[in-house]
């Protein structure tokens, strides 16, 4: 869905005070009816990442995280039952995966000493059984479980997502009789970057040339359009010349202005493509062959 | 005779003299006098392009005099550079002087970001420029009567004419310097007896002080060239320097050896005097330099508004030139002849700039009518009447020279109505060249900009030593493009800086290429993109300016070339600059040279020239046209293999120029200096060999009777030169061939010949053709420069009348979805072969071309055996019935067979769904073999009509488009489904979605009103199960879903 900046604006401007929760998004949705949940999520997910970038180095501060950890046990203790955690979290408006993770990482400290690895923490968060105190495990799993922006699970869809418009992607270009060379193809060719698709015939997609197409399964905002501007889009221009991207999940329509410069925005897969055909051009028996 | 070493003294004694003799028509503002005039807008630009070749700060002086130097004899001598005085103190305008003898004065020069904006040039400049600054040729007219009054008192004193500020435009503000030079230049004819043509002060050498006498020209240079001058009279000296001495062709070194001279002698706190005023005058008026122009421009649409016929005055109405009073005819055909020979024999130093000069005499529009003091000296060509005489006679008998210009400057000759006067004849001529010229001046304009594609064969992982140097080189290649795109979005904003933009970041890219040792994969991008750029001729028409995409959408990109010519046409009318503009880099160059010289990486110099060495050599080697075929060359519609080589010849060339400016360039960058290097190190550059041989290249070339291609690229390469560049040996080398070239040239067509003489010409003081007009014009942009005279006297002439000058034709712009929608599928069409061509290595191309052809001809011949062949006999079975029936009318009966062949053709065709495409190629193919088959029966029956009766016969040069190989559609690995699945279950994010969601309740915090019911956690289950089993929704990372089935 294309947006215009106003109405991008509307939504971020009613994120603000939300917490990354599903009753949240409820809110949102009945909020922006007219809007696809996929993208009101992707729109909240952004500008959440965007808050969390901003605060959390101050929930990170070793005091800090000792008196969440303090008034968890302290909590936990008092209501063993009550997710404790997760309503810290929203209280001091830190994601709640996040949260669970630095109490987590804490728990830890203690449990097995400073020496416990990075890759124990995060089979734990994914799997919260294997987490010695059950307690603690219950309240990590409601923190991971009930957050939408952040957390193995959050990762896992979004990984998920993004293959299946990349499959869905080759699927149109399939059904369209279109040839290309994918990201795999691709980088064992050793490309030195590469796209999802790169068409082996360029189309024009409303009179555009098209060398190559990169699929978004998330909304295009100012800040990541720019920054995938700057470390794909424009790289992939340098090598393979002008090409498409598809924010699945929309993006906003002011952003489309590269168009003649080769870097065109959709939100879905095009209609309007025309392919190199050759019915337009006739035989000249003129180059008959003589020998 | 002419050709011995005498007769060149001769014919530098004839130029000068023609010139001196003609100054004073010339003198008197003829609207065509444009050299003379600065051009600030284009000028401007070309000089600080020229000047920008050098380092930031360096000079260029040095080329400019050494060019000058050279050729001084002819040019310095010609009327242009005398008469403005004031335009050559600017130092800017000095370019446009059509001697070209100019020095190029740093100081006076225009910041970067000055030029910019000075080229900037809109229309409305030039109705708003103060109307003082807008002399007219008439109001010329006006003060120059003024002028002579205080011309008078004031004689050759420059104060006089400094004063005046309107003197610098107003060619009758010369008068006065004339008068009083007049006499001197007498005494300075006569040679002191003591003559040493390698004396500095005898002989300044740059063409500043030419015979001219008429005129006191300002040549400042700023910097001392010199401390001491004892002999330096500056008064006379700066104003005239004996010409003729130094004209003669400077074959000797001793010429050579005073060619560093530049600057007259004037002395020091004069010429500050005089820049401080000029600079103080520039200041006050910010937008000098376009009324300046318009100011020459009657031509431009508000000028000839506003001046009206007030300012005309009666003189100028009277003066027509006529037949009747010509006088000294017998001599003037004399001049006429040995001029003309001096020319066909190519003895002049650059044939083009005495052609500019026979067509500045065309147009002179005033005599020095009255001035006694002129009248009294036999003077030949003094009158306007005896000017044109000689002119029109010039050319008359230098026809085949004329006829090679382009189509406007053949018409505006033709319709000038002074050759219409003198010479019907001529005008008929000229009339009939017209339909034959195909020069054109301003070739289209390319917007399609391309990147180097990436090619796994050069760019992957393998051709580099190591990961490091691989990534490295990834950054590398988009900071480049990066501050290429910076560069066409800012670099004609007032104010950007290349090296302050962009300067620190490829620095930074360099330091990085070397600790990475990239360079040589660098450089390769590098030029690439140069070529891809800069290749197409002026295909920097507009540089930097992204088109505006609604335009190009209403327009199409043709109509957008269009466009921009207009633009260009409005914007900087008649630009004059003299058929000798000095060397520069127009549109996307600008980007290439800035970059080299902000980069200053002693490595990557090395690398782009041993690359552009290389790839110079070989295209050297590319073979060319058979002797055979090039004789045809003027054939204009040779077959198409002829026209394919010309096209091939014509990029080669095109291309090979390119890469020689940039050898040049970066060759002879570390020499650019701003001032004459010390004795020694001129000595010890001498002894250094080029880092091209020159000298071998073009010997081998001229054995092998290559020259048409070698020569126009050397001439970009010594373009390049430094103040040592002249005293090199393989210069000198060139210099000689352009003699040896002319004289062997009478084999050679004679547009090749024309290119060669003109490029020559042109780096000598100083163009190229297999060649055909248009390529010449390709490299020889000044030879436009004709048109734009004759323009302007045309529009000088008419605009008193109210006429028009300019002819625009109105282009209507069509709303993007009208009827063009077909042309631009058409347009869209080639852009994608194109694009699709662009991204694959050049030998995939060439075998698309071959397996069409072959396809094609193949196709072709089958179905000539079959189809055709059971078509024509049916044919000729009819056409004989008919024929022993009645008395048919032949023509009527061969077109009706015909037509019923053809349908019966396609009938057969519709038939074979394969053949379908072939509809077209197959009655073409019916067309023609049926004219043979009826030519054939006809004349076995001795009939008269046997010939040329299928006039309906169709040529089409229809190209053959070649099918592209098609690719089997991805065939991706095998994907086993559960049989029966129908791959319409749920996708894994949405039943992931729905687990977590149903998770999140189940963990909680939740509501009562939350929960599920059984049957939605079952049907759950079975989506997820579906999901699952079907391979193709699935695909991969199915671990990744483990994580909710703990």
């Amino acid at each position: 869905m294309r947006l215009s900046r106003a109405e991008y604006k509307d939504i971020v401007r009613a994120t603000e005070q939300l917490r990354p929760t599903r009753q949240c998004m409820k809110i949102l949705k009945d909020r922006f009816p007219n809007h696809s949940q996929s993208t009101l999520l992707s729109i909240f997910s952004l500008e959440y990442q965007k808050r969390t970038k901003r605060t959390i180095s101050r929930h990170h501060a070793a005091d800090v995280v000792e008196s969440h950890y303090q008034r968890y046990l302290n909590e936990a203790k008092a209501r063993p039952a009550a997710p404790v955690l997760l309503e810290m979290a929203n209280e001091v408006d830190l994601s709640p995966a996040l949260m669970g993770r630095l109490i987590l990482d804490r728990f830890l400290q203690d449990v097995s000493g400073e020496m416990h690895s990075k890759a124990v923490l995060n089979s734990m968060l994914k799997e919260p059984s294997l987490i010695p105190d059950q307690v603690l495990a219950n309240n990590i799993y409601q923190c991971t479980i009930n957050d939408c922006c952040y957390g193995p699970l959050v990762d896992c869809i979004k990984h998920a997502i993004g293959q299946e418009h990349e499959v869905l992607l080759r699927d149109k270009l399939k059904e369209r009789n279109l040839s290309f060379l994918d990201e795999n193809k691709l980088r064992t060719m050793g490309y030195d970057k590469t796209p999802d698709i790169i068409l082996e015939v360029p189309i024009a997609v409303e009179g555009h040339i098209v060398h190559w197409i990169e699929s978004k399964a998330s909304f295009g905002d100012d800040y990541s359009h720019r920054t995938y501007l700057n470390e794909q889009f424009w790289s992939y221009w340098n090598r393979f010349g002008p090409g498409l991207v598809i924010y699945w999940y929309g993006f906003i329509g002011e952003l489309d202005c590269q168009r003649d410069r080769g870097i065109l925005l959709k939100d879905c897969f095009p209609t309007d493509i025309v392919t190199l055909c050759h019915t337009s051009h006739q035989q000249s028996p003129e180059k008959e062959d003589n020998d | 005779i002419l050709r011995c070493k005498r007769g060149n003294r001769f014919v530098s004694f004839l130029l000068n003299f023609l010139r001196e003799q003609s100054s004073p028509a010339l003198a008197h503002g003829t609207p065509a006098k444009t050299p003379n005039r600065p051009r600030p807008a284009a000028q401007t630009g070309g000089l600080s392009e020229r000047r920008a070749c050098r380092s930031a700060g360096s000079a260029t002086t040095s080329r400019s005099s050494s060019r000058v130097q050279l050729f001084s004899p002819s040019s310095s001598v010609s009327p242009g550079a005398e008469s403005d005085a004031a335009g050559q103190l600017s130092g800017v305008s000095a370019f446009s002087s059509p001697s070209f003898s100019t020095t190029w004065n740093p100081a006076s020069r225009p910041s970067g970001s000055d030029r910019r904006h000075g080229q900037r040039v809109s229309l409305g400049d030039f109705m708003t420029s103060p109307p003082d600054m807008q002399p007219s040729p008439f109001q010329s007219q006006k003060s120059r009567k003024k002028n002579m009054a205080l011309g008078a008192q004031g004689r050759g004193g420059r104060g006089s004419q400094h004063s005046d500020e309107m003197g610098f435009w107003d060619t009758g503000s010369k008068k006065p310097g004339r008068g009083g030079g007049h006499s001197r230049s007498r005494e300075q004819l006569s040679p002191p007896s003591t003559l040493n043509f390698n004396n500095l002060e005898d002989f300044p050498p740059v063409g500043s002080s030419p015979i001219s006498i008429s005129k006191p020209s300002r040549r400042i240079n700023p910097t001392p060239v010199s401390a001491e001058r004892p002999r330096s009279k500056p008064k006379t000296c700066f104003t005239s320097t004996p010409f003729t001495k130094l004209s003669s062709p400077p074959m000797g070194a001793e010429v050579l050896d005073g060619s560093m001279r530049v600057g007259s002698p004037l002395s020091l706190q004069e010429e500050r005097e005089l820049l401080k005023r000029e600079k103080s005058k520039r200041a006050q008026q910010p937008a000098a330099s376009s009324p300046c122009l318009s100011s020459l421009e009657p031509c431009t649409p508000p000028k000839t508004g506003v001046l009206g016929g007030a300012k005309v005055t009666p003189e100028l109405q009277t003066l027509c030139p006529e037949r009747s009073k010509v006088t000294f005819t017998p001599e003037l055909d004399l001049l006429a002849e040995l001029y003309c020979a001096c020319i066909s024999e190519n003895l002049v130093p650059n044939i083009f700039l005495e052609l500019f000069f026979v067509m500045q005499l065309l147009t002179s529009m005033s005599p020095p009518s009255n001035d006694a003091e002129e009248q009294e000296s036999f003077s030949t060509t003094n009158s306007v009447h005896n000017c044109v005489y000689f002119a029109v006679t010039v050319l008359e008998n230098q026809f085949q020279l004329v006829a090679h210009l382009d189509k406007g400057a053949l018409r505006l000759l033709a319709e000038n109505e002074r050759v219409a006067s003198f010479s019907p004849a001529l005008r008929d001529l000229l009339i009939q060249a017209q339909g034959k010229s195909s020069a054109k001046l301003s070739p289209s304009v390319s917007t399609f900009i391309h990147s180097v594609p990436f090619q796994p064969d050069t760019d992957n992982r393998s051709n580099f030593g190591n990961d490091k140097a691989f990534h490295t080189f990834k950054k590398q290649r988009d900071v480049f493009y990066e501050a290429l795109r910076e560069w066409e979005d800012l670099h004609n904003e007032p104010g950007w800086n290349f090296d302050a933009s962009l300067g620190g970041r490829i620095r930074g890219m360099m330091n990085q290429l070397t600790s990475a040792g990239n360079h040589s994969h660098f450089a390769r991008l590098f030029l690439k993109q140069l070529v891809q750029m800069c290749k197409g001729p002026r295909m920097s028409g507009a540089p930097g300016e992204p088109p505006d995409a609604d335009l190009l959408e209403m327009l199409g990109a043709d109509g957008l070339g269009r466009l921009k010519r207009l633009e260009e046409r409005l914007i900087q009318p008649h630009g004059i600059v003299g058929p000798c503009p000095p060397p520069s880099f127009p549109g996307h160059q600008e980007f290439f040279r800035d970059f080299i010289q902000t980069a200053s990486c002693c490595q990557l110099n090395q690398h782009l020239q041993d690359s552009l060495c290389q790839q110079l050599l070989q295209l050297d080697e590319v073979s060319i046209l058979s002797p055979s075929a090039s004789i045809k060359e003027e054939d204009e519609d040779g077959d198409m293999e002829q026209q394919d080589e010309k096209q091939r010849f014509s990029s080669v060339l095109l291309l090979a120029r390119l890469l020689a400016k940039f050898l040049g360039f970066i060759s002879f960058l570390p020499y650019q200096t701003s001032e004459r290097p010390s004795r020694e190190i001129q000595e010890a550059s001498v002894a250094l060999v080029p880092v091209l041989d020159v000298c071998a290249v073009l010997d081998n070339s001229v054995r092998r009777r290559r020259t048409i291609l070698t020569v126009p690229w050397l001439v970009e390469f010594l373009s390049m030169l430094d103040f040592v560049g002249p005293l090199l040996l393989c210069y000198r080398t060139l210099f000689m061939c352009r003699r040896l070239q002319l004289r062997r040239c009478a084999d050679v067509c004679y547009l090749n010949k024309l290119l060669l003489v003109s490029v020559l010409g042109w780096l000598f003081h100083d163009c190229i053709p297999l060649v055909d007009q248009q390529l010449l014009y390709f490299c020889c942009p000044f030879l436009s420069e004709f048109r734009k005279l004759l323009a302007a006297f045309v529009s000088g002439s008419t605009a008193k009348s109210g006429g028009i000058i300019r002819k625009i034709t109105p282009t209507s712009a069509e709303l993007k979805d009208t009827p063009i929608a077909n042309r631009s599928q058409q347009k869209l069409q080639g852009e994608l072969e194109q694009a699709f061509f662009h991204n694959q290595p050049p030998s995939l191309r060439r075998t698309v071309e071959f397996v069409a052809e072959r396809v094609g001809s193949n196709s072709v011949k089958h179905m000539k055996a079959t189809l055709v062949s059971e078509l024509m006999d049916r044919g000729e079975k009819i056409l004989r019935d008919k024929l022993k029936s009645l008395n048919f009318n032949t023509s009527k009966l061969n077109e009706s067979i015909c037509a019923l062949l053809c349908d019966a053709g396609l009938e057969a065709l519709e038939r074979k769904p394969e053949l379908e495409k072939c509809f077209f190629c197959c009655a073409v193919l019916i067309r023609r073999e049926w004219k043979i088959r009826f030519d054939r029966v006809m004349k076995a029956l001795g009939s008269p009509d046997s010939v040329n009766v299928s006039g309906a016969e169709v040529d089409p040069i229809a190209q053959d488009r070649p099918v592209g190989p098609k690719k089997k559609p991805g065939s991706e690995r095998a994907m086993i489904c559960p049989p029966g699945c129908d791959h319409s279950a749920a996708l894994p994010s949405d039943v992931l979605i729905e687990m977590k969601e149903l998770l999140s309740i189940a963990v909680g915090p939740r509501t009562e009103a939350e929960l599920p019911a059984g049957s939605q956690i079952k049907a759950l289950l079975h989506r997820a199960r579906d999901t699952l089993a079907c391979r193709k929704v699935r695909r991969r990372r199915r671990r990744n879903c483990n994580v909710f089935f703990f």
